[in-house]
């Protein structure tokens, strides 16, 4: 199908970018944000976190461009915590139309909204709220993190396999909190899982002292439940929970058995070849974040390679299409969800050591595409924006 | 004494005792099958993570990927000794040896780079740059190209023998896993693990001329993960690796349609025939056992215990 005699020559300039036939500008767009102190000095939020996995991408892109005589590049524009987004935002749309966006979801709708960003391709690579991908969608934007619900729903089915069916749960009083609780609340129902009790954290004593005496009252009143629940998204309190409890129960959720995008003891599929080239370039392990930013550059670089193109509309047409898959270390193919412009994608069920299962479980069928049965499905779909 | 017992066996036995070597990725180990008896006769350790095996054109030297150890192993396939490293760049996974018996042509999958390696100077020769996470490996019959393929690049990259040169690059559907030259080098088969697919490339043009696609009854298209495959002496038909889906198709190298499904082990990967090729052995790295495909009647006959994980097979005949 591509032929390129003489590719030998065409390597030796594809360093000069103005002879490349093919050239693809990203700006890499980050709305820094305040991470509140929890009470463990054990974990920091990486500086560069998704920032690593773009850069990645970048390289994974232009190792394939070398070939093709096509070129990438990517610029790195980061605003300060309170700082103003939206001249940059303006001012990286009269660059280019391709942004990979690293903002929290109201950030990503004002970009979105922005006259210069109409005809965009803007990746959301940060966000997870449900409602950007149903009501609050746009169509200039894809998402390659998975939403609350595509998690939820991952955990969920797993405990129906497990036929651990009694749930109770305690979230913290935190808005990430209330609507990963709210998500895994709305899966188990979906699921036909009963979660019987919800008691929130609202503490603010320093449990790492007293945990051993204050976590087994705590829990007393959740009775028994074949799992406990955790909705505690900044990693403040659950983590003194584990083994704290009035009755021995696994946990799930924030902590002990997780669903997210990524995690950096993923190793089938190949992973373990992403997760040591993401360490050899970062020193550090991969996260949901990176990852998602690394799927929306090869997301990109795939679609640049098959279509030769660099317009933004012929390649969000390809992305959106079903010719477009894209190999994520995951097992299987993933795609763009045409209705709302999410990625599909198996979602791995992770301890800190070791994966559990992967999402969506043996069983779970769908019509079209078993990974639909991850998140809302199309007929539930409240997005219009992309004519559906 | 069992040592001692194995010794003896092998010495009595005659001349033409088939054998298939199987690469045990997670037992640093090779399991020796004996073709007539199919069963596990010995167990030869090796370095770290063995994947790509491969034996010199008589049969006195046997090559082995180990990939962990970041070396390619040379060893005396009679005493099971190791006689030597060759430098092979970082994390060698698969790799092909050239008609002329002297030059290894390996993949280096952490590095981007395919390293030729002379086998008797025992030097690195020349390294290539390639796409990212290079796989597979082939040679054609004259020897003129060897064929790298990058699982995430998505390509075959051509390289010129003489000149040590890509040469050109085909795009091919998403995780090429492993590429065969056919019909005398006339056409090169290259199998898209991620895609779904095999593509049938004209050696000549560099271009895809056809495309195997497959269907498995009750397996979801997303399991049906090609990956080795190989060709019956006549060439007529292909056997194809579908990975997690446990089957192996069985395709009409002329029309590229599939003709039958086998249902062997679990991940089934790469395979080798008996040297009458009558039978037909696929190495199944989840359930750690080879299924020995009967090819006339294309059903799985038997299954052999081997180590943890195996991975590549090669015959000995």
């Amino acid at each position: 199908m591509w032929l390129r005699a003489g590719i030998t020559t065409l390597l030796v300039l594809s360093a000069v970018a103005a002879r490349a036939e093919v050239a693809l500008h990203v700006i890499y767009l980050r709305q820094e944000v305040e991470h509140p102190p929890v009470l463990s000095n054990l974990d920091t939020v990486p500086e560069d976190l998704g920032l690593a996995g773009a850069r990645l991408g970048l390289e994974d892109n232009r190792t394939t461009g070398r070939f093709l005589a096509h070129d990438y590049s990517m610029e790195e524009v980061s605003v300060p915590p309170g700082g103003d987004l939206i001249a940059p935002a303006r001012e990286a749309l009269s660059e280019t139309a391709m942004l990979v966006l690293d903002a929290p979801a109201a950030d990503v709708l004002r970009v979105a909204d922005l006259p210069e960003a109409q005809g965009a391709l803007i990746f959301s690579i940060s966000a997870p709220e449900d409602a950007l991908r149903a009501g609050d969608c746009r169509a200039n934007v894809l998402h390659t993190l998975p939403s609350l619900a595509m998690r939820s729903d991952a955990l969920m089915q797993f405990l129906v396999k497990r036929r651990w069916s009694d749930l109770a749960m305690v979230q913290g009083a935190h808005p990430e909190d209330q609507a990963w609780g709210a998500a895994l609340a709305a899966s188990a129902a979906k699921f036909g899982l009963k979660l019987r009790d919800t008691k929130t954290w609202a503490y603010d004593a320093d449990m790492r002292r007293s945990a051993f005496s204050e976590g087994p009252l705590f829990t007393q009143e959740l009775k028994d439940p074949d799992i406990l629940l955790v909705a505690d998204e900044r990693h403040d309190f659950a983590r003194y929970l584990a083994y704290n409890t009035w009755t021995p129960v696994p946990m799930a959720g924030s902590e002990g058995l997780r669903a997210e995008a990524w995690a950096p003891v993923v190793e089938q599929w190949g992973a373990a070849q992403l997760q040591s080239r993401f360490v050899k370039a970062a020193g550090r392990g991969m996260r949901p974040e990176d990852w998602a930013a690394w799927a929306a550059m090869r997301s990109l670089g795939e679609a640049v390679t098959r279509t030769g193109e660099a317009q933004a509309d012929v390649l969000r047409a390809y992305l959106l299409s079903e010719d477009f898959e894209l190999g994520g270390f995951k097992g299987r193919p993933l795609s763009y969800r045409p209705w709302n412009g999410q990625l599909r994608q198996p979602i791995p069920l992770t301890t800190e050591r070791a994966m559990v299962a992967m999402a969506p479980l043996e069983g779970f069928l769908h019509r079209v595409n078993e990974l639909d049965t991850l998140g809302a499905d199309r007929a539930e779909s409240a997005c219009t924006a992309f004519g559906g | 004494m069992i040592r001692a017992a194995l010794i003896a066996c092998l010495a009595a036995a005659p001349a033409g005792a088939a054998e298939i070597w199987v690469t045990n990725e997670k037992d640093n180990s090779i399991s020796v099958i004996d073709v007539a008896r199919m069963e596990v006769i010995r167990t030869i350790p090796t370095g770290e993570r063995p994947r790509g095996i491969t034996f010199n054109s008589d049969y006195s030297r046997v090559y082995i990927c180990a990939s962990d150890s970041d070396a390619v192993q040379v060893m005396d396939p009679v005493s099971g000794e190791i006689l030597h490293d060759l430098p092979s760049g970082e994390d060698p996974e698969q790799f092909v040896l050239a008609p002329d018996d002297r030059h290894l042509y390996i993949a280096n999958e952490d590095d981007a780079i395919t390293t030729v390696v002379d086998v008797e100077t025992r030097q690195v020769v020349a390294q290539i740059d390639v796409g990212i996470e290079p796989e597979g490996m082939a040679v054609s019959p004259d020897g003129k190209y060897v064929v790298t393929t990058s699982e995430t690049t998505n390509m075959a990259h051509w390289i010129d023998t003489a000149s040590r040169k890509i040469v050109a690059n085909t795009l091919v559907d998403s995780r090429p896993r492993h590429a065969e030259f056919i019909h005398d080098g006339a056409q090169l088969w290259v199998s898209a693990e991620i895609g779904g697919t095999v593509s049938v490339i004209d050696s000549a043009t560099h271009a895809e001329t056809g495309k195997v696609r497959f269907a498995v009854k009750g397996v979801h298209p997303d399991l049906i993960q090609p990956v080795g495959f190989a060709f019956t002496p006549d060439e007529g038909t292909a056997f194809v690796a579908l990975g997690p889906s446990n089957h192996v198709a069985v395709v009409n190298t002329e029309t590229l349609e599939v003709e039958d499904y086998i249902l062997v082990g679990r991940r089934v990967w790469h395979m080798a025939f008996s040297p009458d090729h009558k039978w037909l052995f696929t190495t199944n790295g989840v359930s750690g056992d080879v299924s020995v495909i009967d090819v006339e009647k294309r059903e799985a006959v038997r299954s052999i215990k081997v180590g943890r994980y195996p991975w590549g097979a090669a015959v000995r005949p």
